[in-house]
């Protein structure tokens, strides 16, 4: 589904990815792990298709097409979502009609017709429902005033009402109290299929119990330094990075 | 002949043909004396630093339009807020027409300037309140001198008025070039409330010059709206002078939404003299090509207990350009006071610009005051956001602008003109959004 090969990127000239391969297959999720300024959110970005980062070297195939060049808009048309670390507040747009506004674009850029009325209002009652959010919340301006968890939660919500293929979520967890955490993973998982994928980002392990990866990465430096299975990532949270390093110096 | 040359001698034909016992007789005298000592502003004034009227100057106005032309209603029927019943003072050539006009004079007054000017029973407000706050600069004084036609409103004591009066002034561009001096006069009563809404609409791509003043009355605890739409001809220019006086617990509240036109120069004015009075001045400011808008507000604080809120929001497209010169003068006497300003803006392209300069003069120590202003372009983290939940740039761009501007627009409480500014917006933007705004 996803590959990535060989890629390199520079934000002011400032190489931050130096070397990354990562094949993502349906079905699948995997976990980045990594210490700050490892490059994690570099990589997230990059994938989604941020302006500001220069690609130097590689490429970026999703469903067998280079995604390299094109706009973060084209990539998610493809079915490709980022749940952002720090979302941005709208003033003046609630949830709702942002997500309504969201999804048409989606079906107009497949020269599909506008998603009818009653149909979304059913989709977001349903989605809303799974991730326990609270019918006022929707038609609040968009992460404005927000608290970190409603944030998270209404990112899970737009990546629910939006159904990519593959998914990045860039520190979900962070921010979020445990029961919120449960809600969130819960949701993750519900949308889970055979046919999807999913990327976690993340800084501790704690997200991992409840969203269960099938491969565990770690980033250190702009490089996938070592992968390995979900215990990889119990074995970092007792150990911590310094271990890797160390490994890496042998 | 130049164009001041042109009007002071143009004005003892004027002042002639008038009735002999205009209680403003001596107003215009006045009037025409200062305009002709002072001449048209220049950019050595610090007020019109960023603002020059030289090249509109150049135009040979006609300052009298020989015939009336009349328009036909579905030519202008959208320029009016069509879908709901208002009271209407429709001018044609700085003529009033009386076809297109809604008056009345059943419980309160909303006619013609010209006739409260010359009949009996208006005399005792016309000398109560005719130029009463009007600042004797140039352009009012030019305004006052050829003061003959305009909005005359009277809200009588404890009167809410159940619908908005709208006041049009049309051009037809019979003429090359026309100069407009309407006047405005109105008194809200004690207790009184009143929606107004205000537009100048060019009809053709003729130059069109406007020099229009409104002085607003508000009594104790009246409520007055007021609404300027100015989404004119590229051709049009105007400069507006408003001068709003407040009484004790009165709100005046003034939106300008500015959208079109080749110049405006907004000269907003309140003078609060009574305690707890409250002001609100809020402005969208969108424009394009070599468009400019000057907003020049004041909001001088006399007594104490009193508020002042100014949000002014600017988007500048192309090589167009914006003041916002914005002073808030606090006397001695005006203690407890809560002062607000704010002014945001941002360019879209390289070649735009705004000059925007807030200005607090205290004399007061017991006062909460705060300005600011931010000048800058869409957020590109914010832009990335969007873009990658697969809405397109320009749809971005457009939601974005939006966001920015539409806490303005919630103080908009006639719900048929926020979906109309709405729509201007959107149009404006040039996109339509994926959903009902």
């Amino acid at each position: 589904m996803l590959h990535i090969k060989n890629l390199h990127a520079a934000v002011e000239e400032k190489e931050i990815l130096k070397g990354i391969d990562l094949d993502v297959n349906p079905g699948e999720v995997h976990a980045i792990m990594g210490p700050n300024g490892s490059g994690k959110s570099t990589l997230a970005s990059v994938i989604a298709g941020k302006e500001e980062f220069e690609l130097l070297k590689g490429n970026i195939t999703f469903e067998g097409e280079d995604i390299s060049e094109l706009d973060p808009e084209e990539r998610a048309h493809k079915g490709l979502f980022l749940s952002f670390q720090y979302p941005v507040e709208i003033p003046g747009v609630s949830v709702t009609n942002f997500v309504k506004t969201a999804i048409n674009e989606n079906r107009k850029a497949k020269g599909e017709a506008d998603m009818p009325a009653g149909e979304m209002l059913k989709m977001i009652k349903e989605k809303a429902d799974m991730l326990e959010i609270d019918r006022k919340f929707l038609s609040r301006s968009l992460n404005e005033g927000f608290s970190g968890g409603e944030k998270k939660r209404n990112e899970i919500f737009q990546m629910a009402m939006l159904e990519p293929k593959l998914a990045i979520l860039d520190e979900t967890d962070s921010g979020l109290d445990i029961d919120a955490l449960k809600v969130v993973a819960n949701g993750v998982n519900k949308l889970k299929s055979k046919d999807n994928a999913v990327i976690v980002i993340t800084h501790y392990q704690r997200l991992l119990d409840y969203i269960v990866p099938d491969f565990v990465h770690v980033l250190m430096n702009g490089k996938i330094v070592k992968s390995g299975t979900k215990e990889l990532a119990y074995e970092l949270e007792a150990k911590g990075y310094d271990w890797i390093k160390e490994e890496l110096v042998k | 002949m130049s164009l001041k040359d042109k009007l002071v001698s143009s004005y003892i034909a004027f002042e002639d043909h008038l009735e002999d016992d205009s209680p403003i007789h001596d107003l215009r005298n006045d009037a025409i004396k200062v305009f002709e000592e002072k001449g048209f502003p220049s950019k050595k004034e610090e007020a019109w630093k960023y603002t020059s009227l030289n090249a509109l100057l150049k135009n040979d106005y006609s300052i009298f339009p020989n015939n009336e032309r009349s328009i036909e209603l579905k030519d202008v029927r959208k320029y009016f807020l069509h879908d709901i019943d208002t009271y209407k003072l429709v001018f044609v050539d700085g003529v009033y027409n009386s076809f297109l006009s809604d008056t009345t004079h059943d419980s309160l007054d909303v006619c013609l300037l010209s006739s409260a000017l010359n009949k009996p029973k208006y005399k005792a407000v016309i000398e109560a309140y005719f130029n009463k706050t009007a600042v004797k600069d140039s352009l009012t004084s030019l305004n006052t001198a050829f003061a003959k036609e305009g909005a005359y409103i009277h809200i009588p004591k404890n009167k809410e008025v159940e619908k908005p009066i709208e006041i049009i002034n049309f051009s037809t561009g019979n003429e090359a070039a026309i100069l407009l001096q309407p006047r405005n006069l109105i008194v809200v009563g004690e207790n009184a409330h009143v929606q107004i809404i205000e537009r100048h609409q060019s009809l053709s791509k003729n130059q069109v010059l406007t020099n229009s003043v409104t002085e607003i009355f508000a009594e104790k605890r009246a409520f007055v709206d007021y609404y300027k739409i100015q989404n004119d001809a590229h051709t049009a220019s105007l400069v507006d002078s408003t001068y709003i006086s407040q009484e004790q617990e009165s709100h005046c509240r003034v939106h300008t939404f500015s959208f079109g036109g080749k110049l405006i120069r907004n000269n907003l004015n309140f003078y609060q003299k009574g305690e707890r009075c409250d002001s609100t001045l809020n402005g969208i400011t969108i424009i394009e090509d070599k468009q400019h808008v000057d907003h020049n507000t004041l909001v001088h604080h006399i007594a104490p207990n009193c508020e002042s809120h100014q949000d002014y929001k600017g988007i500048f497209a192309d090589s167009s350009t914006g003041v916002f010169n914005g002073k808030v003068y606090v006397e001695k006497d005006a203690q407890k006071l809560d002062a607000f300003q704010k002014n945001n803006n941002i360019l879209v392209d390289d070649k735009a610009s705004i000059n925007s300069k807030p200005q607090l003069e205290i004399f007061a120590d017991d006062v909460r005051c705060s300005h600011g202003c931010t000048i800058g372009q869409l957020d590109e983290e914010a832009m990335f956001y969007l873009q990658s939940r697969g809405i397109g740039k320009k749809e971005a761009r457009a939601l974005l602008m939006y966001a920015f501007a539409n806490n303005v627009l919630e103080s908009v409480k006639i719900p048929e003109l926020k979906a109309r500014i709405n729509k201007l917006i959107a149009t404006k933007i040039g996109v339509s959004l994926g959903f009902e705004l």
